[in-house]
């Protein structure tokens, strides 16, 4: 027994380190250059856990979370415009009307393309993408159109004005992961598991296939529209192609790729180690272009050699440990692996 | 009226092009049941290695495929052996994932190499015109589209003709029963992905001489093709020639009766109302998949 509490304590310990840290994270280094690396790299490890919710645990690889990204960033900016609101905290609190309509456009979305499945599916959400972000540039008299889009600039200064952003994306990751372990905990959770194993015996058994696949999708885009507003008002100004950007939506599924797809912790570790990296290659070698050849290369060597992502390999180290210590391990081993 | 017809004629000319690259889209889709988010990229890269043997040899763009069909073919078997077939679990997600790298590396490669600012291939017949009734066709759109028929019909005769394209057809319908049979499913691939690389260098040309490109153009390319191989039903050669003049076609008219800029959407209405009445696309098998 004492064996299986241990284990426990160490997560639990583990856990509260790691959010410690990134509470603290604006006090321990407050020099702009590392807030706006930590802003990113949060902004990161939300997008991946959301968009993990519906890849990861349903299979449906979708490559257009982009363009929930950029419908978040273009809402909270209009309806900021439309507002006439100033600079602040108050925009923080219109976050959640982003997120809401983000959610009604994936659930028109979701009810089309989630008639396909498999590569079709993939196809149509790039297809999706490029729509929306053809409507951004197409719609001048609302969007602004190629010219783009500002925001009310923050009146925060210096040090301290990446801080109300780094505490507003880390709030909507964690609640990302709040709601991606949830699922994972629920019968809704079991269902979409199912539905990634075979979809066709999911629903002979009585999973309600269709409702479950939408729900997943629309709360993985809801989340993602919400990061797309805060997004937009750290940066002040967008364009069509630079928030419904096909890089930003390939980024968020390579992470939870090299992290572990479908558990939970892989998408947040895949963020950490590679949007810094990200950032550091852009930084040095983005003149060049050279950067996109750094960044293929670390994206060839993940698939090619980690195909299952980092927790899960580890989850395998482990247990092929405790395998071969004692004879009660396998099903666990088999639940670590899952 | 007149207009209305031209652009259709217009349309069905360039839809040739399009009709090549897609085919060799749906061809590596259709024996290998993965994505090449890469061929956009591969499409450049052809009219990039067209541009820089001309520029050269100061021969004509055509004449360059001489060189750039056999080496991208060599280069589609390489990138096969070495990036696809390690792929072995969850082929088809991890096989967009790397096609994807695939098409950064060579985006970024090629911006290196020659600039991010655009270019064009260069010939006679790229400015050069002949009446048609009430309009002017130019040249270069009636070369591309025999080019283009040219190689789709030896596309068509290699794999309805022969026994390599015997394999070819019986790996696309059944790896597993065409591993059984002694077909080399393996290299099967690795030629088939080799020959969708030659038909993108062709298509290449054809692009880079009615199309300015930079290394960033694949990502409109791409989306493009990919929505046309959906909507002809993915792993169909028939579907994404239909697929490629429905698309150009509708766009041309689009860009005539209404406005240009939004010729692409009018073709993903069309793509979304096929999907909603037949999700497997215009010639795809519906089949049960599993992913």
């Amino acid at each position: 027994m004492s064996l299986a509490r241990s284990p426990h304590a160490w997560k639990m310990a583990g856990l509260v380190a790691v959010l410690a840290i990134a509470l603290l994270l604006p006090v321990i280094a407050p020099d702009p250059a590392t807030t706006n690396v930590a802003v990113f790299t949060v902004m990161y490890v939300g997008l991946a856990t959301a968009w993990n919710i519906m890849g990861g645990y349903t299979g449906y690889i979708s490559l257009g979370h982009a363009g929930f990204f950029g419908f978040g960033s273009y809402t909270l900016g209009l309806l900021l415009a439309r507002l006439g609101m100033a600079g602040g905290y108050a925009p923080f609190l219109i976050v959640p009307v982003a997120g809401l309509a983000t959610a009604a456009l994936a659930l028109g979305i979701g009810w089309f393309a989630l008639r396909t499945r498999a590569a079709t599916f993939v196809i149509v959400t790039i297809a999706f993408m490029f729509m929306l972000q053809l409507l951004a540039e197409n719609l001048v008299g609302l969007t602004g159109g190629g010219g783009g889009l500002s925001y009310p600039v923050p009146p925060w200064g210096g040090d301290y004005f990446n801080t109300p952003f780094y505490y507003a994306m880390l709030a909507l990751a964690l609640l990302s992961l709040a709601i991606s372990w949830r699922i994972r905990r629920s019968k809704f959770g079991l269902g979409l598991l199912a539905i990634r194993d075979d979809e066709d015996k999911a629903l002979a058994v009585g999973v309600p296939t269709r409702a479950f696949k939408l729900t997943a999708f629309v709360i993985s885009a809801a989340l993602v529209g919400m990061i797309g507003g805060v997004y937009g008002y750290y940066v002040t100004y967008i364009y069509p192609q630079f928030v419904v950007d096909p890089l930003i939506g390939i980024s968020m599924v390579l992470m939870v790729f090299l992290g572990g797809l479908g558990t939970l912790t892989g998408p947040v570790l895949g963020a950490v180690i590679l949007e810094p990296a990200q950032l550091y290659l852009a930084y040095n070698y983005g003149a060049s272009r050279l950067y996109l050849v750094f960044y293929a290369a670390v994206f060839l060597v993940v698939i090619l050699v980690l195909p299952r992502g980092i927790v899960p390999s580890l989850g395998r180290l482990v247990s092929d440990r405790r395998a071969r210590a004692g004879p009660s391990a396998p099903a666990a081993a088999k639940a670590v692996a899952r | 009226m007149t207009l209305v017809l031209e652009a259709a004629v217009l349309g069905i000319l360039t839809g040739g092009v399009y009709a090549l690259m897609a085919s060799g889209l749906t061809l590596i889709f259709g024996v290998m049941r993965i994505i090449n988010v890469g061929h956009g990229a591969l499409v450049v890269l052809g009219a990039y290695l067209s541009f820089a043997a001309s520029r050269t040899l100061h021969i004509d763009p055509f004449l360059t495929l001489v060189f750039t069909m056999p080496v991208m073919f060599l280069l589609g078997f390489g990138l096969q052996i070495v990036f696809i077939r390690p792929l072995k679990t969850d082929r088809e997600a991890l096989s967009v994932l790397v096609t994807y790298a695939i098409a950064l590396g060579l985006e970024g490669i090629l911006g290196y190499v020659f600039s991010a600012n655009y270019v064009q291939l260069q010939a006679w017949y790229d400015t050069a015109s002949f009446p048609i009734g009430d309009f002017r066709i130019t040249y270069v759109y009636v070369f591309g589209f025999v080019l283009c028929l040219a190689i789709l019909a030896a596309l068509f005769v290699i794999l309805y003709r022969t026994t390599f394209g015997a394999s070819i057809r019986a790996t696309m319908l059944n790896r597993t029963a065409a591993q059984l049979i002694g077909i080399d499913v393996d290299r099967v691939s690795a030629v088939a992905f080799g020959i969708g690389m030659a038909t993108a260098a062709a298509g290449g040309v054809v692009f880079g001489i009615t199309t300015a490109f930079n290394p960033g153009s694949h990502y409109d390319l791409i989306s493009r093709l990919l929505t046309i191989i959906v909507l002809g039903g993915l792993g169909s050669l028939r579907g994404a020639v239909i697929a490629a003049l429905i698309m150009l076609i509708s766009e041309d008219i689009t860009s005539v009766l209404i406005s240009p800029v939004w010729a692409s959407f009018v073709f993903f209405l069309i793509l979304i109302v096929v999907l909603l009445v037949r999700p497997q696309g215009l010639y795809g098998v519906r089949v049960r998949e599993r992913i």
